[in-house]
């Protein structure tokens, strides 16, 4: 696999704080890169740097093996980059404002309005292609954004945030746009939505205090949570006592705990000795003594709480 | 080299169509033409004085470009900062002096379009009598030399904030300093606790000397080199100041 992104020991102060301090990745190409982190941790500090707005205290990036800070017009030439906010100019209509970015990618005559075409039409902006920017709604922006990065259908694409602020229709067609390029480019996204990693990501970094606290697939990352491969259940609440006495007394459940009690039923979950536990198993214990089961699934753990024990390791710790 | 000049004006194009995409533009130029005529026929005595030269038409661009300079200049880069946009210029393969260089040439071009509205002054003159076309010239020459030179200071103090209306007045602030140090008011105070040679030297700096000679017609290579300088220098500096400061 040709890595087309890579970062080697980044690190950035910003006064007294260590806003960055000793990221390194490699992404290749096919690979859609996930930035998890709260706000603060360092991802849009990160993207800067390796996108060369930024220059680091120490490490260095590259892009397509051409290092951001040694050759810079050549780097920026190979990369797209939707900074937090997707900023363009107001005053520009999205033609006129394609148009310059394609002209400064280097583009001349009729291939400027093909360029253009080409990344309207994908980032499906035509019906407000002649409208001033600032008049749009931050939807068409944040597309005005994205078409602006992908004109020159570069080999990486970085994006901060790029469906920050979005509804759920328009961050539906930005991720379908990211997952459509995704075989031909190495991308990085930045963003707080959880869902989005599991959406669009084949592997997510999580980055708290500036540093990597996590590198997995998504799957990876829920293994880790504590819940991971447990079993909950609903049952009718004067036979939750029975049900929690068969669960206890199986070999290979550990504990049973109770989650809450609505309307007249009970929530358990019963934590596994191994990682995995089979449903069927708990279902037939369960059948074996007459209790009748409303509702039972195996958890995959929910990457909002893999990030919270992750990034918050105090927080998480009481909770588990 | 070619690169950089094609890139910058990729970049003034951009810009000057920027200044164009509002009213504004046509305000500005509006109230250069008026305010020039105004000046010239009221407070400089034009038709008063008897003679064919634009000597009062001249006499008040520097304390107009006072006002009118930082105005155009502010933007240049304070906006950028604000909305986020040098993020994305920063990082598309341009480099900083081509962006820089752009956005000067861009509002150079804008000032130099004023200048040239302004041209009925010419007319008149030469309707109403048989004035040293060559001194005119050079006049206008030397005006968009010394808008050039306000314009790089702007350009450098537009860096510093993200906020416009600061870049103005710290902007209006230093060019009125280098406006008025040839001037007996700061020389007298000047050379009152200062060796001769650092009063000298700031005299030296002054736009408002080095533009009066351009007036009466002289234009000398020393004074040529003082505005390219000056306008070398600022940008110079703007090139630095953007590197520390593009990102905060």
């Amino acid at each position: 696999m040709t890595v087309l992104i890579e970062a080697v020991g980044l690190q950035k102060r910003f006064g007294e704080i260590k806003a960055v301090d000793g990221i390194s990745l490699r992404v290749p190409k096919g690979e859609v890169l996930g930035f998890l982190g709260p706000n603060g941790a360092g991802k849009s500090t990160t993207m800067k740097m390796i996108t060369g707005f930024l220059e680091p205290d120490a490490g260095s990036a590259s892009i397509c093996g051409v290092d951001v800070f040694e050759d810079p017009k050549k780097a920026k030439s190979l990369f797209g980059y939707v900074p937090e906010g997707a900023p363009s100019y107001g005053e520009m209509t999205p033609r006129s404002f394609l148009s310059f970015i394609a002209e400064v990618r280097g583009f001349r005559g009729a291939d400027i309005a093909e360029r253009v075409a080409a990344s309207v039409d994908r980032a499906g902006l035509e019906p407000v292609l002649d409208q001033v920017i600032d008049t749009l709604s931050k939807g068409y922006k944040r597309r005005v954004g994205l078409a602006q990065a992908i004109l020159h259908d570069p080999p990486v694409l970085i994006m901060d945030e790029p469906t920050d602020g979005l509804d759920p229709n328009q961050k539906h067609h930005v991720r379908q746009l990211i997952s459509e390029m995704a075989s031909e480019k190495a991308i990085i996204i930045s963003t707080h939505i959880l869902e989005e990693v599991e959406a669009v990501c084949s592997r997510a970094i999580v980055i708290n205090k500036g540093r990597i606290v996590a590198d997995g697939t998504a799957d990876d990352l829920m293994q880790r949570m504590h819940y991971h491969g447990a079993v909950s259940l609903r049952v009718v609440a004067d036979r939750a006592d029975a049900a929690i006495r068969a669960l206890s007394g199986a070999s290979n459940v550990v504990r049973v705990e109770t989650v809450g009690k609505p309307n007249g039923h009970m929530l358990l979950r019963a934590i596994p000795r191994q990682k995995e536990m089979a449903a069927a198993e708990v279902a037939a214990l369960l059948r074996a003594q007459n209790i009748p089961v409303d509702e039972l699934y195996v958890e995959r753990g929910r990457l909002d709480d893999v990030f919270r024990q992750i990034t918050m390791p105090a927080d998480g710790g009481a909770d588990a | 080299m070619r690169d950089t000049w094609d890139m910058a004006w990729i970049i003034a194009k951009r810009e000057l169509r920027a200044y164009f995409a509002t009213p504004l533009a046509l305000v500005f130029l509006t109230v250069f033409v008026a305010l020039t005529g105004a000046l010239t026929f009221y407070v400089g005595g034009f038709f008063d004085r008897g003679q064919a030269d634009l000597f009062p038409f001249f006499a008040y661009h520097p304390w107009l470009y006072l006002l009118l300079v930082p105005a155009v200049a502010m933007r240049l880069w304070a906006e950028e900062r604000k909305t986020g946009t040098i993020e994305l210029l920063m990082t598309l393969p341009i480099t900083p002096v081509e962006a820089i260089l752009g956005k000067f040439l861009a509002a150079w071009a804008f000032i130099g379009l004023a200048l040239i509205l302004t041209f009925p002054m010419w007319i008149t003159v030469n309707v109403l009598g048989d004035p040293d076309n060559g001194v005119i010239l050079t006049s206008y020459l030397g005006s968009f030399l010394m808008a050039g030179a306000f314009l790089a200071i702007g350009s450098f103090v537009s860096t510093l904030t993200k906020n416009q209306v600061i870049a103005f007045i710290i902007a209006s602030l230093i060019c009125f300093l280098f406006t008025m140090s040839g001037l007996d008011l700061v020389q007298n105070t000047l050379r009152a606790w200062t060796p001769e040679v650092f009063s000298t030297a700031v005299a030296s700096l002054s736009f408002l000397a080095h533009f009066q000679r351009i007036t009466r017609g002289v234009l000398e290579l020393p004074t040529l080199i003082f505005f390219f300088s000056m306008i070398v220098f600022w940008l110079f500096a703007t090139v630095i100041s953007i590197g520390q400061k593009k990102a905060q």
